[in-house]
């Protein structure tokens, strides 16, 4: 399970002094159930999940993940994560099966569960054929398969998806939709950032709509559809946002295109 | 501190770079290779020049030869020299380097021997110029044994003995121990030799392991696995010292390597001679001892270069970026390093904790045979605590959003 409350984080910038890059978003997740975090370039998607992930430290705030608080004990909380993002790339140098056996080693699995989790996720993944080739030859779609089998070593029953589908072609990134279906599928509790919007419809359970670094909005398909009296989840967001102009005028005074750095 | 994580990142990152051709030119293929070659090739290069050199007849121009018959004879006579005709523009032929020097006998020089009058000879030489000088060195010797020959004839018409030319003899003997004489002649340069080569060696590594994991991506991926930051920035750190110290043990193996070979090919040449007070020969007369607490006295300073490296390219979010922070480093550590070999450069207390040029200077006691056991435990010991400051920097650093996720 995920809980964020009241989860804040600033940034610094030289030019115009703090910035709330998240503020004050508060959340459930429940296992087997899928969270899409749904928001335009720099709406705190990325700095939502990092905190998650314990990659930054909240401001103010705190998040339990998997039972483990992010601020207390960040590195429990890592053991119970698979984070994947657009830009969690892979070591180019190592094979598939050595880059899966490393992060088995950090997560302090043993040689034999390594091995046989391995061939299972090779099996799983269809990687035979290329799991003892250099991964900086390989092509997106089986990086992206030892990027998945990389996040599942450790079985976590927390999965935390940056953009997965970012930048992939619509093989690859069917591969990956498949793959967090699966994920629900054997009950871990699985948050999900996007600014797609028919991903969101396909996928998630629930939708957080953030904007601004807020949680503007939050609840099912069907909830949302109902209280902003729309079909379409793209009319839905820009209701949620305050209108095209408000978005249009937030999304210029924004810190950075995807809020993807602390300065 | 789980160890079983920093040995398993160690064993990671070394297995990486290893795979990369760039780690290993810096690592393996520059210290065993290419400085040994170029350290050969440019002995064997300006021995060539010397002996080419030497082996020239040099054309000289004697100015004014009917003023000092009897000399102008012996300059002609000699077999070292070739005369040619005096022109006036003798001077821009030197220049021109078609004549190598020019002797000046000033007018009413015979008589002023035959009447002890003062009189002086002029030599005109392209000043610094190997060839030149070498004709003026002979010249110079013609001129001096004719002056002997003068003084002579003049004390046998007085009836006074020949020996009074020359009332004593000058000898020079060498007392100190073979190691002393290679320490002295090397003693400089090769503590600095060293001090470069562990600096060169941590660069690459350092720069790829930090920014290059950045600018590749992997720095999130590794981030948000259960390593810890202190484990992840100490496999690192061991990777980027065992890199910096194979270099060093790669350059000490191919010089000694490439001293032999000198020695051998110089040994069977006619600069026997030349050899006997050069370069390749004082290496292998170092004291084994000495070059041994050489190496132990750089590596804390190998350890400093890494955490120093590390640090300062983790901030930077490209190779590039990196490149640039690191190059003025390294102008840093060579002017501490450069300023020991100077001449008249001594250990004493205060230089004793002036990091990186403590080492040198310790280095070029210990490799001519003294060993100050005080100033080796203190610099020793104030590199350790230079070398944990920086870890604790790099470590810190690493802790640090502003920096991991600078952008």
């Amino acid at each position: 399970m995920i809980e964020a409350r009241n989860l804040s984080k600033t940034f610094s910038d030289k030019k115009r002094g703090e910035i709330w890059a998240v503020k004050d978003v508060s959340f459930r997740v429940q296992p087997g159930q899928i969270y899409g975090l749904l928001g335009a370039n720099g709406a705190g998607k990325t700095t939502t999940l990092r905190l998650l992930a314990t990659l930054l430290t909240p401001t103010r705030g705190t998040a339990t993940v998997a039972g483990f608080d992010v601020v207390a004990r960040p590195h429990d909380v890592r053991t119970q994560v698979g984070f994947l993002a657009a830009s969690t790339a892979l070591y180019g140098r190592l094979t598939a099966r050595e880059t899966i056996a490393y992060f088995g080693e950090l997560n302090g699995l043993s040689k034999a569960t390594i091995v046989e989790r391995t061939a299972k996720l090779s099996r799983d993944l269809d990687m035979d054929e290329f799991l003892d080739r250099r991964v900086e030859k390989f092509s997106t779609g089986m990086k992206q398969k030892v990027s998945i089998a990389r996040t599942l070593i450790h079985d976590p029953a927390v999965m935390i998806f940056d953009e997965p589908t970012l930048g992939l072609d619509v093989l690859a990134a069917r591969t990956i939709v498949r793959f967090i279906r699966e994920c629900r599928a054997r009950g871990k509790t699985v948050i999900y950032s996007t600014h797609v919007m028919s991903e969101v419809e396909k996928l998630c359970d629930v939708i957080g709509i953030v904007h601004g670094g807020m949680l503007r909005a939050e609840g099912t398909l069907t909830q949302l559809r109902e209280q902003y009296r729309q079909t379409d989840m793209e009319e839905i967001f820009v209701s949620a946002v305050g209108g095209e102009d408000e978005t249009a005028a937030k999304e210029n005074s924004e810190p950075s295109p995807n809020g993807k750095a602390a300065r | 501190m789980n160890w079983r994580q920093i040995f398993t990142v160690y064993r990671k990152e070394l297995r990486d770079s290893l795979r990369d051709k760039r780690t290993l030119f810096s690592m393996i293929a520059f210290p065993a290779l290419i400085m040994p070659a170029m350290m050969i090739g440019s002995i064997l290069f300006s021995m060539k020049v010397v002996k080419s050199a030497q082996a020239e007849l040099p054309t000289v121009m004697v100015i004014g030869g009917e003023n000092g018959l009897a000399l102008n004879e012996a300059l002609t006579k000699s077999p070292k020299l070739k005369i040619v005709p005096t022109t006036a523009d003798y001077a821009r032929k030197i220049s021109e380097k078609s004549v190598r020097a020019a002797v000046e006998i000033p007018a009413g020089f015979d008589a002023a021997i035959a009447g002890s009058n003062p009189s002086a000879i002029k030599i005109y030489n392209y000043n610094g110029e190997l060839r030149s000088g070498f004709a003026t060195g002979i010249i110079e010797r013609i001129v001096d044994d004719y002056r002997e020959s003068v003084v002579r004839a003049k004390l046998s018409e007085r009836n006074l003995p020949a020996a009074l030319v020359k009332p004593f003899e000058t000898q020079r003997a060498n007392v100190a121990p073979p190691e002393k004489v290679g320490g002295n002649a090397l003693g400089g340069i090769i503590p600095y030799f060293f001090i470069f080569l562990s600096f060169l060696g941590a660069m690459y590594p350092a720069i790829d392991l930090t920014a290059g994991e950045k600018e590749r991506g992997t720095m999130e991926t590794i981030l948000c696995s259960p390593v810890g930051r202190v484990e992840l920035v100490l496999g690192k750190f061991f990777t980027v010292l065992t890199a910096s110290l194979t270099t060093m043990f790669v350059s000490i193996t191919s010089l000694g390597v490439s001293a032999l070979i000198l020695v051998s090919l110089m040994g069977s040449g006619a600069a026997k001679t030349a050899a006997r007070s050069g370069a390749a020969n004082g290496a292998l007369m170092l004291d084994p001892m000495g070059l041994l607490a050489v190496v132990v006295m750089v590596i804390p300073l190998a350890v400093l270069f890494s955490a120093l490296l590390f640090a300062i390219a983790l901030f930077a979010k490209s190779h590039k970026e990196a490149q640039t922070y690191v190059s003025p480093l390294m102008i840093a550590i060579i002017m501490p390093a450069v300023a020991a070999m100077m001449p008249g450069m001594d250990l004493n207390a205060k230089l004793a904790l002036v990091p990186i040029m403590n080492v040198s200077l310790v280095s070029k006691e210990m490799l001519t045979g003294s060993f100050p056991l005080g100033s080796m435990s203190l610099i020793f010991l104030s590199s350790c605590i230079y070398a944990l400051i920086a870890l604790a920097v790099a470590v810190r650093m690493f802790k640090r959003e502003s920096v991991i996720f600078r952008s």
